[in-house]
C-alpha cells in the first residue's frame, strides 16, 4: 500500500463538502441534495466497513499466511480460482468493500493473478446481485453473463499479472 | 447489509473465547487498516455524491430510453463506469427500462459495467494497488462489459 498524502487525500472531500455547506447556507437547493447523497452514501459506509475490517483483522490474526500461501501462492492449483468464486459470491456492497478483502489476501501470500481474479468475481458473482438480476432481467441473461464473464476475468487476470510484473504491488 | 454486524459480533465473541490477545491484535489491525484507507472512502463518497447529483436515477432512465443502437450502448457503459448505484435499484430500473422497449444489449452494458467498473473507487483501488493495475483492471472490466453486451445483443437477436 503506498503512503498516502494526508493533506491531498482529504483535499476533495472537504472541498466537496465545505462547497456543500456554502451552497446549503446560501439557500442553494443545490447544496442541500449534495449533502443528502453524502448522507446516504456515508451511512451506507457506515452499515458495511466496520464489521467488514474486523472480519478483515480477524482473518489477518487468524489464518496463517503458510495456509494461504501453500494454496493461493506461486504454486496454486486450478481449485484456487474456484475458491476465490466460492469467496467473492459472499460480498456485499461492491469494488469498495471487495478492494480492502483483495489486497488483505495479497499481504498474506495470495498469487497476484488470483488476487485480481477474486476481484473481478466480486462484481459479477455476488449472490444477492445474482438474485435481483435473475428475477428482473430473466434467469437466461444472468446465465449468458456468468458464461462469458467468468472465463474473461480469469484469462484478463493473467494478462494483467503479467504486464505488471509478478510480485509488485504497483 | 445490516446482517454484517451480527456476523461480525458473533465472530468477534467466539475469537474472543478462543484467545484474548489474538483478537485485540485483530480490533487493532481493524482499526489501522481501516483509518489508513478512510480518507480514500471519504473521497470515493465526495466524487460519488457530485456524480449522482448530475445523474439522478431518473434521468439515466430517460438517457437510455432515448438512445438505441452503438451509441446508446457507449452511454449505458460511459453511465455504468461512473455512477454507482445498488444493484436493488439497478435491476429495477433495467427492468423498466425493458418494458419501455430499451433492447437486452443496452440493459447488459449498463448493469455490467456498473459491477465491472469502478471510476469513484479508483482512488481506493489506486492506493491498494498502484495506478497502472488499477487501470488496467478497469480497462478490462469496460472490455468484458462490451462484449458481453454484444453477445446478449446477438443471443436475443438484437443485432
Amino acid at each position: 500500500m503506498k503512503k498516502q498524502n494526508d493533506l491531498l487525500s482529504y483535499l476533495i472531500p472537504a472541498l466537496i463538502i465545505g462547497f456543500s455547506l456554502g451552497a446549503r447556507f446560501s439557500g442553494f437547493e443545490l447544496g442541500e441534495r449534495l449533502l443528502t447523497n453524502l448522507g446516504q452514501y456515508l451511512k451506507t459506509l457506515l452499515l458495511l466497513l466496520p464489521p467488514v475490517f474486523i472480519l478483515i483483522g480477524l482473518f489477518e490474526v487468524w489464518v496463517p499466511r503458510k495456509t494461504i500461501e501453500k494454496h493461493f501462492g506461486e504454486s496454486h492449483g486450478s481449485s484456487a480460482w474456484f475458491w476465490l468464486m466460492l469467496l467473492s459470491a459472499t460480498i456485499v456492497g461492491g469494488l469498495y468493500v471487495s478492494l480492502p478483502l483483495a489486497y488483505t489476501l495479497y499481504q498474506k501470500g495470495t498469487r497476484l493473478r488470483l488476487v485480481y481474479g477474486f476481484l473481478g468475481f466480486s462484481t459479477i458473482c455476488r449472490i444477492p446481485m445474482t438474485f435481483f438480476e435473475a428475477s428482473f432481467l430473466g434467469l437466461k441473461f444472468t446465465l449468458i453473463r456468468y458464461a462469458i464473464a467468468l472465463p474473461l476475468i480469469i484469462i484478463s487476470a493473467m494478462i494483467i499479472e503479467k504486464m505488471t510484473g509478478e510480485g509488485k504491488g504497483n | 447489509m445490516r446482517f454484517l454486524y451480527p456476523i461480525a459480533i458473533i465472530v468477534l465473541i467466539i475469537s474472543f473465547f478462543a484467545n484474548k490477545t489474538k483478537t485485540w491484535q485483530a480490533i487493532r489491525l481493524a482499526w489501522k487498516k481501516l483509518s489508513s484507507i478512510l480518507p480514500r472512502f471519504l473521497t470515493m463518497i465526495s466524487i460519488l455524491a457530485v456524480i449522482s447529483l448530475i445523474f439522478p436515477v431518473d434521468k439515466i432512465g430517460v438517457i437510455l430510453n432515448q438512445n438505441s443502437n452503438w451509441l446508446g450502448l457507449m452511454l449505458a457503459l460511459g453511465i455504468g463506469s461512473i455512477i454507482f448505484v445498488p444493484g436493488f435499484i439497478a435491476y429495477p430500473l433495467a427492468a423498466v427500462l425493458l418494458e419501455n422497449g430499451v433492447p437486452y444489449y443496452i440493459i447488459a452494458g449498463f448493469t455490467t459495467s456498473l459491477m465491472l467498473v469502478g471510476f469513484a473507487s479508483l482512488p481506493i483501488e489506486i492506493t491498494y494497488f498502484g495506478k497502472k493495475t488499477a487501470i488496467l483492471r478497469n480497462i478490462s472490466g469496460l472490455v468484458i462489459s462490451l462484449l458481453i453486451a454484444i453477445a446478449i445483443g446477438f443471443i436475443y437477436g438484437e443485432f
